[in-house]
């Protein structure tokens, strides 16, 4: 017993008296004491790889001087048998831009074929998820947007009013990036119709949605979105929008392959007018390309 | 009861270790000779591929020069480089430096002649700088040459030298290889200035 304390306590004395000098022969930069650019606080990046998260917009901005050519597409349902190809004889389009005025701050537009809508919006970043000490662990964003129904509506009971085919949204994102693998995302929203298809329905709908992706390898990750609509202001008819897809990223384009019950690939659309419904098969496939150009170098 | 033991007896272990703890205070406690140092130099690195040229450059490198045996370290921040396009940057530290997990890259070594140039008055010199280099996890042997200027009491040294981005496990994914270079040329340039102990 004596033996084995005198030894652990020679060890202990080898390790103690060692130390110092494994010490002053490691560091010589140890000598400028605490390094300051640690304590720092940086913005985290990538959050997602793209600034949709499917249909919903994330938490991510086009960066200052950056233009994002967005084209979305979507084919029809799979379920719509051989005849169709399933779904793929079908489409429907979104062609969009972006473009980051500040690195907070960014607008866009885009026309979706479905029934020919026009719209645009923007993102401000309010508060950045930061890391280093008193860092914000979230980043939140304030979304805008407006659409505009182009397509003639053929009712005759009506007067086809321009402000009746007005959409609005608007939408809090609260992000995070939780590990470097996953980032999650609530967004509460509400959409105003000034005109709804049926006298039932609400104005207004509010919804919150949450949406996230996981990371599978560096240039892959896996992404899923939820939106949920509070009861009693859409028709019964309208579904909740759910997708799944993935994000490819190389390098300057991103990729994104999913799978998706709703049509539309804007707000009001996607938020209060999915007919899709998963557990009848109404999905699509689809995909948005993102590519980015540098127009203003930093 | 058998710690007491021990206490009582002499133990010629335990004296061992004792000399041995003064003897390793006292030797890193004569190290401590004249260093100098700087907290902003910088650090530029250039690649050029057939599609795109990768330019990216920091001014809050760490370096200290130790005046008595020549030994030489650096220090640089990955997130503090910046590109001109803020998309390669977010790739640069997401997909290719992994500055989350790897913050800095450090450069370890000595200039073996350091000792034979006289800094006292001003003067250029060229000298050997061996040493290794760490990014992104992987320590690499790295020689190059190092010009020392010494003026009014500040010593000034550039450098420059070629790394090649495959030996530091950093994978270039195929359908990007003409966009990223397989070469990436570093250069470092600082001011360094006495470090006075407070």
């Amino acid at each position: 017993m004596k033996k084995i304390l005198r030894f652990v306590m020679g060890f202990a004395g080898l390790w103690i008296g060692t130390t110092p000098l494994m010490y002053a022969q490691d560091d010589l930069l140890s000598m400028l004491g605490t390094d300051s650019s640690q304590l720092k606080k940086e913005p985290v990046t990538g959050t997602f790889k793209t600034t949709r998260v499917v249909n919903f917009p994330s938490v991510v901005n086009t960066a200052a001087g950056v233009l994002d050519i967005k084209i979305g597409h979507r084919f029809g349902f799979v379920n719509s048998g051989l005849g169709e190809l399933f779904g793929l004889d079908q489409s429907t389009v979104r062609l969009g831009a972006e473009y980051g005025v500040t690195n907070a701050f960014m607008l866009g537009f885009g026309r979706s074929t479905f029934e020919k809508t026009l719209d645009g919006y923007f993102k401000w970043k309010i508060l950045k998820q930061t890391t280093g000490k008193g860092g914000s662990p979230l980043t939140i964003s304030l979304f805008g947007s407006t659409a505009l129904k182009t397509q003639k509506t053929n009712n005759s009971d009506r007067e086809d009013l321009f402000v009746n085919n007005l959409f609005y949204t608007g939408q809090l994102i609260l992000g995070s990036k939780i590990t470097e693998e996953l980032s999650l995302q609530l967004s509460p929203t509400i959409v105003h119709r000034n005109l709804t298809s049926k006298p039932s329905e609400k104005n207004d709908v509010l919804g919150i949605g949450a949406g996230g992706r996981i990371k599978l390898t560096k240039r892959l990750s896996l992404n899923g979105e939820y939106m949920y609509v509070l009861p009693d202001q859409i028709s019964s008819e309208f579904k909740d929008s759910f997708s799944v897809g993935f994000d490819i990223e190389t390098g300057g384009h991103v990729f994104q392959l999913h799978f998706t019950n709703s049509t539309a690939m804007i707000e009001k659309g996607y938020i209060a007018e999915t007919v899709g419904d998963w557990a009848e098969g109404d999905i699509h496939f689809g995909f948005n390309i993102s590519r980015v150009f540098n127009l203003k170098k930093k | 009861m058998k710690i007491n033991l021990i206490i009582k007896k002499p133990n010629l272990w335990l004296a061992t270790m004792m000399i041995l703890l003064i003897a390793a205070t006292l030797y890193s406690q004569s190290g401590s000779g004249v260093k100098y140092f700087t907290r902003n130099a910088s650090a530029s690195f250039f690649s050029e591929a057939p599609l795109e040229k990768i330019e990216a450059s920091t001014n809050s490198a760490s370096s200290v020069i130790d005046m008595a045996t020549g030994n030489v370290e650096v220090a640089v921040l990955i997130k503090s480089f910046n590109f001109k396009k803020a998309l390669m940057q977010e790739h640069f530290n997401e997909n290719y430096l992994e500055s989350n997990k790897f913050p800095k890259a450090v450069f370890k070594g000595t200039m073996p002649e350091f000792k034979t140039i006289n800094l006292t008055t001003d003067g250029k010199y060229t000298t050997l700088l061996k040493g290794a280099i760490t990014i992104h996890g992987v320590t690499k042997p790295l020689e190059t040459k190092v010009l020392i200027r010494s003026e009014g009491g500040k010593i000034f040294a550039e450098t420059e030298f070629e790394l090649i981005v495959a030996d530091f496990n950093i994978s270039i994914p195929s359908v990007v290889r003409d966009n990223v270079a397989k070469m990436v040329m570093v250069k470092l340039k600082a001011e360094f200035t006495e470090l006075k102990k407070t």
